[in-house]
């Protein structure tokens, strides 16, 4: 159980996907303009990372080690999660059309996201033979809930950034990228929190 | 070598699998579309670029299909996918006359419009209008903050540098009304891009207090209403109120106007020509006309004179067709005598049909 809790903490604050790891950028910088769509994006990067950790684990465990194929798993891993994320959408599109346009717009954009592909590499190589299970889901839904603070965190930066009287080399992304640097320093204070 | 042919192997398996997956959850979940729907969505540009106002193309598809939404609702795809579209949905394209596009209605600029105070705070023109309803002296006038440049999706909309207030590109504008939502000060307003008056000033009050404070701001003085010969400006609230229908676009209001609030497109103003050779001298264009600008004897050629206004009543009378309503400036640059049918000659199809 304090393995799990540290695991939390960890995915959340102190490897923050975005802040520490550097992973998921282009969604990071892309939609962080409003703090309404950075929720949305983090809900839904957060169904995926959760739902792709699970299968990532059972082809990891029952189809990479056993075969000595962990050297293909990168490739291996964007096929899952690609396969998987694509067929979310047919599903959700007819079993629940308020959540499928809820989410819609973002699923396709998160099929290919490298912070997504990371936590699925992250959950086999964290530690000593790789998380279990319930480990594995508990860390990619941690991280991701861990990338949508970090989203909304500097979206509510970014548009009070916006009306702001910025000169004009710094007004737009330079400020933003500034913005992003110094939250990144912020969320180094976090880093003894484990060990 | 044969670890290399696993390794590919099972990876060709695995996708194999997985893409047999695919299709048959597509199949087994396939949800039943409107095949118009389909259509409409391929006609789309798909860029998603959410300009419309709808999350993405698949929404705007859905939108259109349902008759909700104008079949020109795609700013990026423009005439031609309107035109696609409305042939899928059966319906009327719209011409050009009703392309709307945002206007300033405000021609206060730094050296026209005083001054209250100088203004340091948040570049922002809703957090200027907090501080006692903005700098400029009238109420009314456009701060020139840029709310709306920054609500402008397409770069259609700019604060001129000298003279402080926003102009609209009207090439780029797709009139989708994002700028006019975001003005605190109500400035701006979609118009038909082809209109040929418009009063550019909202100030609703007293002459003085207008003249007081801007040097183009409409005082009220009724001079247009007097002048429009066609009973389409009224007065509301010290400012005239054009209607549209009745209004021929003669723009002897913009030409009256003391002040110049009433704009007139004057590089578009048309002028009525007679083609002699088919000039029966019948008069009845002469009885029409409201200027005096048609002279001429019973049974002899008419002239059209400068007076003309190109209010165009006279066209539908003829009962020969002979007159026709090119725009002015291009007779003028063909530096000849108005009036004569070479002009009419002279001036290619698509121009006497403007």
């Amino acid at each position: 159980m304090s393995s799990l809790l540290l695991i939390i903490v960890g995915g959340v604050l102190v490897n923050n996907f975005v802040m520490s790891q550097f992973l998921g950028i282009c969604a990071f910088l892309g939609v962080s303009k409003k703090t309404e769509t950075a929720l949305g994006m983090g809900m839904a990067v957060t169904f995926v990372m959760a739902i792709a950790s699970l299968f990532t684990y059972f082809i990891q465990r029952y189809l990479l080690i056993p075969l000595k194929l962990e050297y293909m798993q990168t490739i291996a891993f964007i096929l899952i999660i690609a396969v998987l994320v694509q067929s979310v959408e047919i599903v959700l599109k007819k079993t629940s059309r308020s959540l499928y346009q809820a989410l819609g717009i973002y699923l396709p954009l998160i099929t290919t996201n490298c912070a997504v592909l990371g936590v699925a590499i992250n959950n086999t190589t964290a530690i000593e033979g790789g998380y279990n299970l319930i480990q594995s889901v508990v860390n990619g839904t941690a991280g991701a809930l861990g990338f949508t603070l970090a989203l909304v965190a500097f979206a509510a930066i970014r548009e009070r950034l916006a009306l702001g009287n910025m000169p004009k080399w710094m007004d737009g992304f330079p400020g933003a990228l500034i913005g992003a640097g110094l939250m990144s320093i912020a969320f180094q204070g976090f880093s003894g929190l484990i060990h | 070598m044969t670890g290399i042919l696993i390794g590919t192997g099972v990876l060709a398996a695995v996708a194999l699998v997985f893409s047999l997956l695919l299709t048959l959850v597509n199949k087994a979940f396939a949800v039943p579309s409107d095949p118009t729907r389909d259509q409409v969505r391929d006609a789309l540009p798909g860029a998603n670029c959410g300009g419309c106002g709808y999350a993405g193309c698949d929404a705007l598809a859905d939108a259109l299909a349902a008759g909700k939404a104008p079949v020109n609702a795609c700013p990026v795809g423009g005439a031609a996918v309107a035109k696609k579209v409305a042939s899928i949905l059966g319906k009327d394209a719209g011409a050009e006359e009703t392309r709307k596009i945002a206007t300033v209605v405000c021609q206060g600029t730094v050296d026209r419009c005083k001054t209250k105070f100088t203004y340091y705070g948040i570049e922002d023109c809703l957090a200027a209008t907090l501080i006692n309803d903005g700098n400029r002296a009238c109420k009314y006038a456009c701060l020139g903050l840029g709310t709306c440049v920054r609500a402008c999706k397409f770069d259609a909309i700019h604060i001129d540098e000298y003279s402080q207030i926003a102009r609209v590109d009207e090439d780029k504008c797709t009139g989708c009304g994002a700028c006019v939502t975001a003005c605190p000060k109500q400035v701006l307003d979609l118009q038909p891009v082809t209109l040929p008056v418009r009063l550019l000033c909202r100030a609703a009050e007293e002459g003085y207090l207008v003249s007081d404070n801007c040097k183009i701001g409409c005082v009220g003085c009724e001079l247009c209403m007097k002048a429009c010969k066609f009973d389409a400006i009224v007065m509301e609230n010290h400012l005239p109120i054009i209607n549209k229908e009745k209004c021929v676009g003669c723009m002897m209001c913009a030409e009256v106007c003391p002040t110049g609030a009433m704009w007139g497109d004057f590089d578009n103003r048309h002028i009525a020509l007679i083609d002699r050779d088919l000039c029966i001298g019948c008069g009845i264009c002469k009885k029409t006309c409201q200027f005096e600008a048609i002279s001429g004897e019973r049974k002899s050629v008419h002239e059209i004179n400068e007076a003309c206004t190109g209010c165009g009543q006279c066209v539908p009378k003829c009962p020969k067709k002979a007159i026709t309503l090119p725009v002015r400036l291009h007779v003028r640059d063909a530096n000849a005598k108005v009036g004569t049918s070479e002009v009419v000659a002279a001036i290619p199809e698509t121009e006497t049909t403007k």
